[in-house]
């Protein structure tokens, strides 16, 4: 698939603002005021600035609240619909505390949840799609969630509980991966099933439709950027779980953590990126490619 | 509405015959034409005459290389378009409602004025059959020349699809898979008229009758056995060659 950079942007900084809002909603912490003002104002910048960049790659923005009608079947719709309610929520819930000084903990938690929810919708857009096999698993959505919560524990610096979490993302990355290299053999999609040939013997594609490329090539078969895949897998783990581990195991002061903060943040885009550039879209074995 | 008909009244659709297909790509023209001509908006082209040329088809012939494990090995010219499934993955996922399913004949059509551009129909179909046209911003996809079927103002003959009124070869045939008498489904049914990737569950109306095992030369059995078998083994300066670097 095409890494483009809106989506990669929607996905992770929105699941960072999200991350943050599951952890204020919750009380942790629970701040008042000028400091709670600080961690909303942070929190929307991100949830709102990831969703705002989900509309750059549309060829008709214009339309974008036509997004919301079709919760019924699509993932999209349910998107829209859970992270506008989200923000809703969770606006009122922060106004109390910025202005009021008071935590209504009950809507805290509707917040959380629906915040939860809104992550979790994002993931059901990739993980819904029998096409591209590598995302085609609940290990999507557990990776999708997981790294919500890690940042978001981590924004809020939540110490101990950002500590396992961060761990835990580290495993479920590493999981996603693996199982990930052998997705598209075991989704049984191959060149025979895709032509129906395979019965009369080994298929070869001997010629592209059109000299040039089209749209299915460069939306679908994004080949250049995985030669690097090794590397910037290690280099993504360092920075996204490596790094804030350890400086949250040690007494970090402000400093450090905003450091982790920025690795962390730098770590997640490499991941996402390769999200992107290493799924291989079936349409792919059409032209003889993955 | 993106929610799926439980059935349609009819199943129109394509029977593509690998047999006859000659590979020509006439129907990628004649479809090009009609769909940019007509309905909906226009098939764009980018930098149609430039380096990099590249634009819009609802209709893509691939070809194959086929080695079987003995005999020579084929080539297979292979048209793809939108096989209108029956439960079509592409509608599903559309957020806007811009894609849908007909239920009056199954035909899977994208309301331009609805489609945000978001792609995702592109992403969950498996056989590449929908193309974001890069000028318009819109999703295109293959029609079945709905603005060709039912068009009173067009000689009766002309009612089909562009693709199938233009195939020189009569390698596309255009019908009612609703009906068990129709002329597709018998074809497929004779021809064993097959799904392309049926695992991904899509249950495509489009069927794809495979190219038919090729016919061998029978032996003429009355005069084998009055003609001397050409030598196979050389002879002179060739079987001592022969010999020599058997050893080597």
């Amino acid at each position: 698939m095409h890494p483009a950079p809106s989506v990669i942007i929607f996905t992770s900084v929105s699941g960072l603002g999200f991350g943050l809002l599951i952890f204020l909603g919750f009380g942790l912490p629970a701040p008042m005021g000028v400091i709670a003002f600080i961690f909303f104002a942070l929190a929307y910048a991100l949830a709102v600035g990831g969703l705002m960049a989900s509309t750059f790659h549309l060829g008709h923005p214009e339309r974008a609240l036509k997004a919301f009608s079709q919760w019924k079947t699509s993932w999209l719709s349910r998107e829209a619909w859970l992270a506008v309610a989200a923000l809703i929520v969770m606006a009122l819930y922060g106004a109390g505390l910025v202005f009021y000084g008071i935590a209504v903990a009950p809507l805290g938690w509707l917040g959380a949840f629906l915040s939860l929810a809104t992550v979790y919708a994002t993931s059901m857009i990739y993980a819904q799609l029998k096409t591209i096999p590598r995302w085609n698993t609940p290990l999507t959505s557990l990776l999708f969630v997981i790294l919500s919560l890690a940042g978001g524990g981590l924004l809020a610096g939540q110490v101990p509980i950002a500590l396992a979490l961060l761990v835990g993302a580290g495993i479920v990355q590493v999981a996603y991966w693996i199982w990930g290299d052998q997705a598209l053999e075991k989704s049984g999609t191959n060149m025979a099933s895709a032509t129906g040939l395979g019965g009369q013997g080994s298929v070869r594609a001997f010629e592209p439709p059109h000299t040039g490329t089209n749209y299915l090539l460069r939306e679908f078969v994004h080949v250049v950027g995985r030669k690097h895949a090794a590397k910037l897998r290690i280099i993504s783990l360092t920075l996204m779980i490596g790094t804030p581990v350890l400086i949250l195991s040690m007494n970090a002061n402000i400093f450090l953590v905003l450091i982790a903060v920025l690795a962390h943040t730098a770590g997640l885009f490499v991941s996402r990126w390769l999200f992107f550039a290493q799924a291989e879209h079936v349409v792919g074995l059409y032209y003889g490619k993955r | 509405m993106t929610q799926l008909p439980t059935s349609t009244d009819r199943k129109l659709g394509l029977v593509i015959d690998l047999d006859t297909c000659v590979g020509c790509h006439a129907c990628v023209i004649s479809c090009k034409g009609w769909n940019t001509e007509n309905y909906g908006a226009p098939l764009s082209d980018q930098s149609a005459y430039g380096g990099n040329p590249s634009g819009t088809f609802l209709n893509r012939v691939h070809s194959y290389e086929v080695q079987p494990e003995e005999g020579a090995a084929q080539l297979i010219h292979f048209p793809k378009s939108c096989l209108h499934c029956e439960d079509a993955p592409c509608v599903t996922v559309c957020p806007t409602g811009a894609s849908y399913k007909r239920v009056e004949d199954g035909i899977v059509l994208v309301n331009e004025s609805d489609c945000i551009g978001c792609g995702l129909c592109a992403w969950a179909c498996p056989y590449g059959a929908r193309e974001l046209d890069a000028a318009e911003g819109v999703m295109k996809k293959c029609t079945l020349c709905v603005d060709r079927i039912y068009n009173e103002n067009l000689p009766e003959e002309d009612r089909e699809p562009a693709c199938v009124r233009t195939c020189p070869a009569g390698a596309r045939h255009f019908g009612d898979f609703a009906d068990p008498d129709s002329h597709v489904s018998k074809l497929t049914a004779e021809r064993g008229g097959m799904d392309l990737m049926p695992e991904q569950g899509t249950k495509p109306v489009n069927k794809y009758l495979p190219p038919r095992p090729k016919d061998k030369m029978e032996e003429i059995e009355i005069l084998a056995p009055l003609l001397t078998p050409i030598a196979v083994e050389p002879k002179g300066f060739m079987a001592w060659l022969d010999k020599t670097l058997e050893k080597v």
